[in-house]
């Protein structure tokens, strides 16, 4: 029961069953909170953000109950919260630990840098090749151009 | 089926670059045929680019095709504010395969993507025109006999020409070795060069065309444009030195074609165009015998 315990992890009320995505970085959860969709759907979830990190500066938390994602999901959130750790809860206890890892190709999630292109005039699902991981470089599948990190945009 | 479009010489494999080219060496020497007898083509220019409608258009023609389309978005639906989704989701409906050019980049992908019929890209803004890289290959391999180890002198704008990045990436595929002539407002970008070093292949950089221009076996001059320029003064401080006249030419090897992607206004003198070596005029000509290819291989006539 050491999650339980530790007066750290109880800042945001345990889980019975579920997921926690831990060292998010506390500017980009609400990003997190709208790549996977936990606005729309019904679970139980609790959040606390602005939490210390020893590691992060400062971090923030999710904690949604009854919910276990896929890799091809997890991996969305990892051009805006590379360093998240999942920990998959149940009965309380952590099963399983997971890191994320960015993908290979990112679909309507970024915001392509060129204004000139085609995805910035219509409405065109944005879709990217990641030509680098590290540093971050994304490859607009329509007009060629790369979107590094620093000119990235969440949709 | 899923149509074949082309928007991106990325698009095609080696192999089917050279079927592209030995077809446009067949067109040449039979250029009026009956293959697109009831074939109705679009040229949708969203800019006017008139050299390229020509020249699709000519291609169309000469294989008993028919045209239509708009020269000028000002004359279409476009400038009533219609998308370009729609746009294309209407027109497919009425031809057989639709060449556009637009202002905007990655709009070819895009109505490659929503097109029931073939898309060829004649242009969208500052990324990709692969039918221009076709035929300068067409040129080059014509002139030359082959694409193999080739040494390719690019001059001018090698900044944001994008024919000499196409036909940068495209002749990277035959062992070529590069000489890039330009101002330093207007070097080749690290991502090109970058490219060439991961495949191992030379190249050299110089701001000075008589210094390389002997070791060529194509001189690609593009247009400096004076808008490109931050500071006017640097403009006028290296405005003729990206200018070929013909006595420069005299050491020149025998068999050096100079290409030039046109419209040409200052960069090559007028006393070229009398050399044998001159070589741009030809090129155009040669567009249409690569359209035809392009065409014909896309409808999957040939």
């Amino acid at each position: 029961m050491k999650n339980i315990s530790d007066p750290k992890q109880l800042l945001v009320s345990a889980i019975e069953s579920g997921t926690v995505i831990d060292h998010i970085p506390a500017v980009t959860l609400f990003k997190v909170i709208k790549i996977l969709g936990l606005d729309k759907i019904k679970n139980q979830i609790t959040f606390g953000t602005n939490l210390e990190s020893k590691t992060d500066g400062r971090k923030a938390i999710i904690k949604i109950a009854g919910k276990f994602f896929e890799d091809d999901d997890i991996n969305r959130i990892a051009l805006v919260a590379p360093n998240a750790k999942l920990n998959i809860i149940k009965d309380y206890q952590v099963v399983e630990k997971r890191v994320v890892s960015v993908p290979d190709n990112i679909t309507a999630i970024a915001k392509c840098m060129n204004p000139k292109c085609i995805t910035n005039f219509e409405k065109v699902t944005t879709r990217f090749k990641v030509v680098s991981k590290k540093p971050l470089a994304l490859k607009c599948h329509y007009c060629e151009k790369i979107t590094d990190q620093e000119r990235l945009e969440i949709i | 089926m899923k149509t074949r479009s082309l928007v991106s010489i990325d698009d095609l494999s080696t192999e089917e670059i050279k079927k592209i080219l030995k077809l446009a060496a067949e067109f040449e020497k039979k250029p009026v045929q009956d293959i697109l007898n009831g074939k109705v083509v679009a040229t949708l220019f969203f800019e006017p680019s008139t050299r390229t409608r020509l020249s699709f258009e000519s291609a169309v023609n000469k294989l008993g095709g028919k045209v239509i389309g708009f020269a000028d978005s000002s004359t279409s639906s476009v400038s009533k504010g219609e998308t370009l989704n729609d746009t294309i989701r209407t027109v497919n409906n009425y031809v057989d395969l639709i060449v556009m050019r637009h202002p905007i980049e990655g709009s070819a992908r895009y109505a490659s993507e929503i097109s029931t019929v073939p898309v060829i890209n004649a242009g969208d803004g500052a990324n990709q025109h692969p039918t221009q890289t076709l035929l300068d290959l067409y040129s080059i391999l014509k002139t030359q006999g082959t694409l193999d180890h080739l040494n390719i002198c690019m001059v001018g704008d090698l900044k944001y020409g994008r024919t000499v990045h196409s036909l940068l990436m495209a002749m990277s595929r035959w062992n070529t070795s590069f000489n890039f002539v330009a101002p330093e407002e207007l070097k080749m970008p690290d991502e090109y060069k970058l490219y060439l070093d991961n495949l191992g292949l030379k190249y050299h950089e110089t701001a000075d065309l008589q210094e390389v221009i002997n070791q060529a076996d194509i001189i690609y001059m593009t247009r400096v444009q004076k808008e490109r320029f931050s500071d006017p003064i640097e403009y006028e401080k290296v405005k003729n030195a990206y200018v070929l006249h013909d006595h420069m030419l005299a050491d020149t090897r025998p068999g050096m074609k100079i290409l030039h992607p046109l419209p040409r206004v200052n960069e090559i003198n007028p006393d070229v165009d009398a050399n044998t070596k001159a070589y741009y005029f030809e090129q155009a000509l040669n567009g249409v015998y690569t359209r035809q290819a392009i065409i014909c291989t896309l409808l999957g006539l040939k």
